[in-house]
């Protein structure tokens, strides 16, 4: 298990060392002063551009600079944004958390829902049901999230007006900032209005969340079929029917439980994809999360928030990655032998 | 195990069931939720400063004036004649040159988390709010930019020769000359008081630039929360000088997408709807209301009075016979504008019922053009603004239905268009025959809409294009400025626009309409006569709050018997 930490961390570091080189060449390719893209600071005076030129080590060779680039990025400054000209690391700390509630709360939905009806179109492999479902998860893979989402605020918020449309939480109600995340938040806070807050929080997640959810929810399907065909046709399977084991205690006491650890796995790659279209998600339903502010800052043309926050969405994919294969690696022994990344 | 699994569980389930029903109960109780006691209001824009003073823009007072701020005096009723605010009476000398305030004793300015008043409402405050405009000296003269556009556009501080305070609750305005129009400037939205204590704090702190950032007043609300592009966040003032306002939040979303705007009107996350679009989908459904005011402003077809054949009154007014205005306000307007009598908006105090009108007739166009000496018609050309305005919204499609009007009584028009500078630049020079444009009141003095579009002094180096210059009709504006008394005023405005409707320098098409939507539990007026909104009287209109009503006028009835 060690040698296997160890690995990963390394894979870890390597990976981000690539990641931020990235980021430190986007500010040489962006078009503008180079330093000015590192820190952000259109306005910045003569003197200050000195400072800036100064701590960012431009006057020394490139490798000094990526150094004095790394070093900053290491102590948590990002540069300040060029449109709001606020540190970026702040509006990360408020953006990001919120983005993290809705892809956890849409990859829980996509599991919910994924899991089991692909577990089912496995069992009942070749008939029509399986068909049906299969056929559905085909469906919903090819529709495009912005359509979606734009045709549930227009049937849900617009036609029978049961779900808002727009943002995170009623804006009536005033929520301390403590983790970020908006549930938490709530329950933290001592406002008299706690529940009817939490209500309203809930009804405005569930329109964006279930949009989210719905293209992994369809890979889950198929993934979750395609372990359970495997593990069905397995040959201790076979052993425990012919021990005249039951057909439910052969499904729930060993097929689900391996079939579920190859699932798993996948997880983790899925939720890269998941927070990709919480991106679009997020801009469709105004919701006050990284992927909108990333989009309005691409629209904005503010280089140095289009860096910084490809690093931190990316650096936060990757540790989702890890922490994944950590589960794995904790779930399934065999996989600890398997030394490489991957 | 099994069975302490499901006793877990159902003491799980159990104290879910509580604390449901615990919700519940609160609800149901006496106390509102949130949002009945709370307008959600979607605006269109953020606010670019916390005082009025500072802008003229429509969102910006919008979002402060009615909501944060009192004036001395303000406009009351149907008429919109003056009434008292924070000053509680006021005196003119019959020179009209100086005019006292007697203040209100019971006015709190807004308590908040930046700042906490000590002493009530007195004349340091008028003197501090005005000064602050006049006196290059004053200490918050240069703050924020030093830039006051509505009272540099009334030429405030060439009439007001200084600011006294007599005692402690009176105040006395002392003007270079008579002008009935000052009191009209000090009932805007935008001759606001700020808190003498306030601004003596900030100075304290060297931070006076916080005076527009975080606002103090003495308004039905006060500020709580500002996110720049995202809301607004105001509380009731508990001490206002008046009732309280009966909502006990304000929020204004800010949403600049129109159709955002209506996707949260349609859900119900708004109450309010600034500027709505698809009138027509909101008029359909039942839970939704449509609202409007005539906006302060004219949109009109002009023609340059010193040319040929414009120098002609009977030319003039065939020509503006011939044009159908119905036909123009349906299409060019969408229907969503008022019809046009006169230059000044029928919902001014000003105007007169009786002013004559042209009407469309082109029989009596084309042999009014035959006794002018044009039995063959002639060729002109109109000049359409390249913009869009509130007051015009299309001006060359508005050229192009006037070219298919005139055709029939055998006049040819040439629409010509030039870049807005340009444009503005060639009528200055009056290289015109005729042109479309409009006027947007700065305030709602009648005189505003008089002096500035069609008097001599306009002809020469102000707005009037058309340069008509008539004797009369400026005297007549000369004597209504000279007097208060509203009666007089009105009867000399109504001549004004009598000579008007007869001479025709220009024919007034229309006056543009501000639309609001609303839900149907929204109640109380938001919308005000003269621009700007207020949310002072408005409420929510629920169940709970007939339940309690109809509790209260029981308890009522029992205490009575």
């Amino acid at each position: 298990m060690l040698t296997f930490t160890l690995r990963r961390l390394s894979l870890f570091i390597f990976t981000m060392l690539v990641l931020t080189l990235l980021s430190f060449s986007l500010s040489f390719l962006f078009p503008g002063d180079t330093v000015i893209n590192h820190s952000g600071q259109i306005n910045a005076s003569t003197t200050e551009l000195a400072h800036l030129n100064q701590v960012y080590q431009m006057d020394k060779n490139i490798f000094h600079q990526y150094l004095a680039y790394l070093s900053h990025i290491l102590n948590g400054d990002f540069g300040q944004s060029m449109a709001s000209q606020s540190p970026i690391s702040n509006e990360i700390r408020k953006l990001l958390p919120a983005t993290i509630e809705l892809s956890l709360v849409a990859l829980l939905i996509a599991m919910l829902v994924g899991i089991p009806l692909g577990f089912i179109a496995a069992i009942k492999h070749n008939k029509t049901s399986d068909n049906v479902i299969l056929s559905l998860a085909m469906l919903g893979y090819s529709i495009p999230v912005f359509w979606l989402g734009l045709l549930a605020i227009l049937v849900f918020s617009i036609g029978l007006g049961w779900l808002p449309s727009a943002g995170q939480i009623s804006l009536l109600f005033e929520i301390e900032f403590v983790t970020g995340i908006q549930f938490f938040d709530i329950l933290l806070s001592d406002s008299p209005y706690k529940w009817q807050a939490f209500r309203d929080a809930s009804a405005h997640m569930i329109l964006p969340a279930c949009v989210v959810a719905l293209a992994p929810a369809t890979i889950f399907i198929r993934l979750s079929r395609a372990s359970m065909i495997e593990v069905l046709a397995a040959s201790y399977i076979r052993a425990a029917r012919a021990k005249g084991l039951s057909f439910q205690q052969i499904i729930f006491r060993h097929a689900i439980r391996n079939a579920l650890i190859q699932i798993i796995r996948h997880v983790g790659l899925q939720f890269a994809n998941l927070v990709t279209i919480a991106m679009v998600t997020e801009v469709i339903f105004s919701w006050p999360g990284i992927g909108r502010w990333l989009i309005d800052s691409i629209y904005q043309r503010d280089y140095t928030a289009i860096q910084s926050g490809l690093l931190v969405l990316s650096c936060f994919i990757f540790i989702v990655h890890i922490l994944t294969d950590f589960i794995y690696a904790a779930l399934n022994p065999l996989a600890r032998g398997n030394k490489h990344g991957s | 195990m099994a069975v302490l699994t499901m006793n877990s569980n159902s003491i799980f389930s159990l104290t879910i069931a509580a604390f449901i029903s615990l919700l519940m109960g609160c609800n149901e109780g006496n106390k509102l939720s949130l949002s009945e006691r709370s307008i959600i209001y979607c605006s269109e824009g953020s606010p670019e400063t916390f005082n009025p003073q500072l802008s003229t823009s429509g969102t910006t007072s919008d979002a402060t004036a009615k909501q944060l701020y009192n004036s001395l005096i303000v406009y009351k009723g149907k008429n919109n004649t003056l009434g008292p605010s924070l000053a509680k009476s006021w005196h003119v000398t019959r020179d009209g040159k100086k005019i006292t305030f007697y203040l209100r004793q019971d006015v709190s300015f807004h308590q908040t988390h930046y700042f906490t008043p000590t002493r009530l409402f007195n004349a340091d405050d008028v003197l501090f709010s005005f000064n602050r405009i006049l006196n290059k000296d004053h200490p918050f003269h240069h703050v924020s930019g030093n830039q006051y556009p509505f009272f540099q556009s009334v030429k405030f501080s060439e009439l007001v020769e200084k600011v006294e305070k007599i005692n402690d609750f009176t105040v006395r305005f002392i003007l270079k000359r008579n002008d009935s129009s000052f009191l009209a400037n000090l009932a805007t939205d935008f001759a606001v008081i700020l808190s003498a204590e306030y601004g003596q704090m900030l100075q304290d702190k060297r931070a006076e630039h916080e005076i527009d950032i975080s606002p103090i007043g003495t308004g039905p609300f006060k500020l709580e929360d500002y996110r720049v592009g995202s809301l607004i966040r105001f509380y009731r003032h508990e001490s206002y000088w008046q009732e309280k306002a009966k909502i006990e939040q304000l929020v204004y979303d800010i949403s600049p997408s129109k159709t955002s705007r209506l996707t949260k009107l349609l859900a119900k996350e708004c109450d309010v709807s600034s500027y709505p679009i698809a009138h027509a989908k909101i008029a359909e459904r039942s839970d939704l209301q449509l609202e409007s005011i005539t906006s302060l402003n004219v949109g009109y077809f002009a023609f340059n009075t010193k040319k040929e054949p414009f120098n002609n009154k009977l030319v003039r007014q065939a020509i503006s016979l011939a044009i159908n205005k119905q036909a123009l306000i349906e299409t060019v307007y969408q229907g969503q504008a008022a019809w046009a009598k006169s230059i000044l908006p029928e919902t001014s105090w000003a105007y007169d019922k009786n002013t004559p009108e042209l009407g469309y007739d082109p029989v009596r166009a084309k042999s009014l053009l035959e006794v002018a000496g044009y039995p063959q018609g002639f060729i002109m050309d109109i000049w359409a603004m390249p913009v869009q305005r509130p007051y015009n919204p299309n001006a060359v499609t508005m050229a192009k239905l006037i070219q298919a009007d005139l055709k029939k009584i055998g006049v040819t028009v040439k629409i010509i268009s030039y870049e807005w500078s340009t444009f503005l630049r060639r009528l200055s020079q009056g290289e015109h025959q005729s042109f479309l444009l409009g006027w947007t009141a700065d305030h709602p003095d009648p005189d505003n809409f008089f002096t500035p579009i069609l008097s001599c002094s306009a002809s020469e180096l102000g707005n009037n294009r058309t340069f008509w210059c008539n004797k009369e009709y400026d005297q007549l504006l000369e004597k209504a400025l000279q007097t208060t008394n509203m009666d007089k005023r009105k009867g000399y405005y109504a001549k004004a626009m009598a000579i008007i409707n007869e001479e025709m320098p220009l024919l007034p098409i229309a006056h543009s309409k501000r639309f609001q939507a609303r839900g149907f539990d929204v109640e109380g007026d938001i919308l005000s006569n003269f621009g700007g909104i207020s949310f002072y009287n408005a409420a929510k209109n629920t169940i709970n709050n007939e339940a309690k009503s109809i509790v209260q006028s029981k308890i009522a009835e029992e205490a009575s018997n």
